[in-house]
């Protein structure tokens, strides 16, 4: 019987557990356990980072210290105990190298097992990788051809030091310390990260591409990203993660923060595959990010694109502030939960100058006992003349004890904008099954068909490398019903 | 009479002023209903009252209204009185069973309760208290979630009087029964009605609900009806609302369905000041159908909000919402609909849909339309739209000959007609749509009588040559 069938598979489906499970056993210099103002005195000091950095730190621990845990997302997890956390670690032999050759071999094979092949990119895709491992960029590669074009690419804590100026600027500027409790956490204790300045009229002329990977037990990520194009500017940026399997829960509060100036674009693509728990629900990655970007000048664009398979517990809006006239918002999101994985993802997008124009395609797909909820807003300002949203939220249901929930807020306060919102759940159609079956395709390779076809939409806006890797991670999530 | 007075959170000013009047307040309660009040202020004292923070009222601020000096009412009676003095309404060509609400109060010109000869009791809440006690206290306060800070705990301990209507098995009441709420009074007051609507098997029922103002005083009216829809039972609930710019209006109602039963509910709001109506729909049984529309026109700076809460308990239920809104001037308007579909309700279909039409800068619209999942089989979808009107079906018409004031009054109005075609009672339908090409032409204000009571029977009349069309 198909239904016998398909549920077998979705059995399978509910059974398939992380093939990112193994941990590099490098030597870590850690922080003591615990977060006081002593604990950030550390982190800074071992960053030897100047005076501005430690009281933007301080100001936003004094800030995050009065602040409450927000519960409204639709997820639940036993309270965090932000004392049992070590905020930094960092590999202890502190890499420094011009090429890859001297990186430390053990790092590399981890990277290997990821599947970021950095030799092998370097010379066949092309690809500018900055790979952060527990907080600390180890390897940055082709920055020399970046650095000709002007382009800045490091870590963030290289820009502290090279370019302190600019951090100053635009650090906080689309993402205050004040912005959310995560938001103020990350700002107080996050260790490092990646930088990225594209010069006026600059067009990067490669993908570049960030790794993150939580490594020791018991710390938390806390990496800052910030993105800065300058007019006419282009760039396009990917980020990928993964972690080890650990019984424990890690955490992972990161920021990242995109300025586009005038006619500037800005493409940020991710794949997010963080351990998601075992089938119990046991361990996993909370990953609780605020990612936003600002549309300062006119004509400006940013892109989101994301696929998100991994996590315990999702929680991440990535935005667009729409300030520039004729200004673009984009955000493409494909969120598979499976076992006893909990998302509460989607976007906003705030309309404030005139023709802003913002477009939402979000997919979810839920399996096994997971739950994956769409949470976003469009607002449209009183100035925002004709201004124009469209979005689609859709989930898809694979088996019976998962849930799928869309809690859009729309928000307009002008009469010249449109915002159309439209969302559909559904379980894979008989109908479509049927179809496949009769035509001699057997139930998983069907399944898969549908199921990258739903997703498709989102996929084909991946650039090139993600959208394989991408593909595969869809099918390692969902693995038996994908062929 | 008390008064409200300041210095004092509003719950706390609500709580001495229930201990206070505690006597007037439970004079015929049943001994259940008293521990459900006191129940209530446990409530109340525990979760407060809804405010910024409270998901449901981001956009509906409660705090101008508690601020407001309100007066009770305790000590009046539901009592004889000719409501044909002060009030007439009469829907041309309709015939309706018509009871009347003064100040939350059942005035009568017979007996407070009356019952049909088909054996349908309908009649005064407090007078049923005490002459059908155990039936009373099977249903009240079942549906209502006193543990949510909301306005249910409040209406629950402060009620004395509404309407009670019980229409026994297999009886289709032919008649709608139209029930008039109306508010007369000097002072600022503050009326909390509460209405219980039982239909056993097979039974029919309609029931059309409207709120008024006899002055442009102050007033604050919140209500909960709770209805409840055995099997196979039928209900239509009409919502007509037309109330003065000084009014506060807070509906909750709450529906029960039984197995293959039958909703369908209209909230039709043509003028308010304030308004905040909550539908919540519970399909406990099977194969339960339930169909929720609505239409909202407000301007100055009128603000209505629409929360509804379909809730699919049981397998293979359908419902399906439609929720649209005409905002001018500095109007705002809220939506926040939500459908939950519980783990046992597989086939669900349930759809929901809120589009509105910003005509000015200033207008504000919010809308939710909310999806939470936990069955796999089902078919769900939603959709909300807010934008103004299409260009290109207003160059079409321009392009025809029409002058842009009739080409947008007739647009506007094709708008509301999806909404209006919906209602199945010819009489209500034809002066519904006669009421809104009135209110797109700016003719129909908040009328000091009913706003039904329109007895010229002109059809509704564009001007426009259909030949050139």
């Amino acid at each position: 019987m198909a239904v016998d069938k398909s549920n077998d598979i979705l059995d399978e489906v509910t059974q398939s557990e992380y093939k990112y499970g193994f941990y590099t056993d490098i030597e870590m210099d850690q922080a003591p356990k615990g977060l006081t103002e002593d604990t950030i005195r550390f982190i800074s000091a071992k960053k030897n980072e100047p005076d501005f950095m430690l009281e933007f730190r301080l100001k936003a621990f004094r800030h995050w210290q009065t602040l409450k845990e927000p519960k409204w997302a639709h997820v639940h997890y036993p309270p965090i105990d932000f004392q049992d956390i070590i905020y930094y670690s960092a590999p202890k032999k502190k890499p420094q190298f011009d090429s890859l050759d001297e990186v430390d071999p053990e790092l590399l094979a981890t990277f290997e097992k990821l599947g970021i092949p950095l030799n092998e990119q370097k010379v066949l895709a092309g690809v500018a990788v900055d790979a952060v491992m527990d907080s600390v960029s180890v390897a940055t590669t082709f920055r020399e051809t970046l650095e000709k074009k002007g382009i800045i690419f490091c870590s963030f804590s290289e820009a502290v030091h090279n370019h302190p100026e600019l951090v100053k600027k635009h650090m906080g500027s689309v993402v205050p310390y004040t912005d959310n409790y995560f938001a103020a956490l990350n700002s107080a204790v996050f260790s490092d990260g990646s930088f990225c300045y594209i010069p006026k009229g600059v067009r990067c002329p490669m993908e570049l591409s960030t790794y993150f990977r939580i490594n020791a037990a018991n710390t938390g990520q806390f990496e800052r990203t910030l993105i800065v194009a300058e007019e006419g500017g282009y760039v396009s940026y990917m980020e990928g993660c993964t972690a080890p399997m650990r019984d424990q829960n890690q955490l992972h509060a990161a920021i990242v923060e995109i300025v586009a100036k005038k006619d500037a674009e800005v493409k940020y693509a991710t794949v997010q595959n963080w351990y998601p728990g075992d089938k119990n629900g046991r361990g996993g990655v909370y990953n609780f990010v605020t990612k936003r970007g600002l549309c300062e000048g006119e004509n400006s664009k940013i892109s989101w694109t994301q696929v998100e398979t991994g996590s315990a517990i999702t929680w991440k809006y990535p935005s667009v502030i729409l300030l520039g006239d004729n200004s673009v918002g984009e955000f493409y999101s494909v969120a598979v939960t499976n076992n006893k994985q909990q998302a509460d993802t989607g976007t906003k997008m705030v309309h404030l100058g005139k023709n802003t124009r913002s477009t939402i395609i979000s997919k979810g797909i839920s399996a096994g006992f997971s739950n994956n909820s769409y949470r976003g807003l469009v607002k449209t300002s009183r100035r925002a003349e004709n201004a124009r949203n469209f979005s689609q939220c859709d989930s898809l249901l694979l088996g019976d004890q998962c849930g799928a929930h869309t809690f859009p807020y729309i928000e307009v306060g002008n009469k010249s904008s449109i915002v159309e919102h439209e969302a559909t759940t559904s379980k894979i159609s008989d109908d479509q099954l049927f179809y496949c079956l009769q035509r001699g395709i057997d139930m998983e390779v069907a399944i898969g068909l549908i199921v990258n076809g739903y997703a498709k939409e989102v996929l084909s806006k991946l650039p090139m490398e993600f959208a394989v890797e991408a593909q595969k991670l869809l099918s390692i999530s969902l693995e038996g019903s994908v062929g | 009479m008390s008064n409200l007075t300041e210095n004092m959170t509003a719950e706390q000013m609500m709580i001495n002023t229930f201990s206070d009047n505690f006597d007037a307040i439970t004079s015929s309660d049943t001994q259940a209903i008293t521990l459900l009040r006191q129940r209530a202020i446990e409530s109340l004292k525990k979760n407060g009252l809804p405010d910024d923070d409270t998901e449901n009222w981001r956009f509906t601020s409660l705090d101008p209204l508690f601020n407001t000096p309100f007066k009770f009412d305790f000590s009046n009676k539901s009592r004889p009185f000719d409501i044909s003095k002060i009030f007439s309404c009469d829907i041309y060509d309709l015939d309706t069973f018509s009871i009347t609400l003064l100040n939350g109060w059942y005035v009568y010109q017979n007996a407070p309760l009356t019952t049909l000869s088909n054996g349908t009791i309908i009649g005064s809440l407090s007078k049923a208290m005490e002459v059908y006690p155990e039936l009373i206290d099977k249903y009240i306060g079942t549906l209502t979630d006193l543990e949510q800070p909301g306005l249910s705990a409040l209406n629950t301990a402060f009620f004395q009087d509404g309407i009670f209507i019980y229409v026994p098995e297999g009886v289709e009441v032919e008649k709608p029964i139209q029930v008039i709420n109306i508010i007369d009074s000097e002072d600022p007051v503050m009326v909390h009605a509460r209405h219980l609507v039982i239909q056993e098997k097979n039974s029919k029922l309609t029931l059309v609900h409207c709120d008024h103002s006899l002055t442009h005083n102050i007033s604050f009216t919140s209500s909960v009806t709770e209805s409840f829809l055995e099997k196979r039972a039928h209900q239509e609930f009409y919502k007509i609302q037309n109330k003065g710019p000084n009014s506060a209006v807070i509906n909750n109602a709450f529906f029960r369905q039984k197995h293959l039963s039958n909703l369908v509910t209209h909230a039709l709001i043509l003028n308010g000041g304030f308004t905040k109506n909550m539908v919540n729909v519970a399909l406990q049984e099977s194969q339960t159908k339930a169909e929720l529309n609505g239409l909202y026109m407000v301007d100055s700076n009128q603000h209505v909000d629409n929360q509804i809460f379909v809730d699919h308990i049981a397998p293979e239920c359908e419902s399906e919402q439609l929720y649209k809104g005409i905002l001018d001037d500095e109007a705002t308007a809220v939506f926040s609909g939500k459908i939950m579909v519980r783990k046992e309700a597989q086939k669900t279909l349930a759809y929901q849909n809120n589009k509105n039409i910003l005509l000015t800068d200033d207008a504000k619209a919010n809308t939710q339309p909310q999806l939470e999942i936990y069955a796999d089989d089902v078919k769900c979808s939603h959709g909300a739209t807010v934008g103004q009107l299409d260009p290109e079906a207003m160059f079409y018409l321009r392009s025809r000959g029409l002058n842009p004031k009739t080409a947008r009054q007739l647009l506007l109005y094709a708008f509301a007609r999806e909404i209006v075609q919906r209602i199945s009672i010819e009489p209500l339908r034809e002066r519904i749509d006669h009421m809104i090409d009135k209110r797109l032409k700016g003719e129909l204000s908040i009328c000091d009588q009913c706003v039904l009571h329109c007895n010229s029977k002109e059809p509704t009349v564009f001007n426009i040559d259909v030949s050139k069309l």
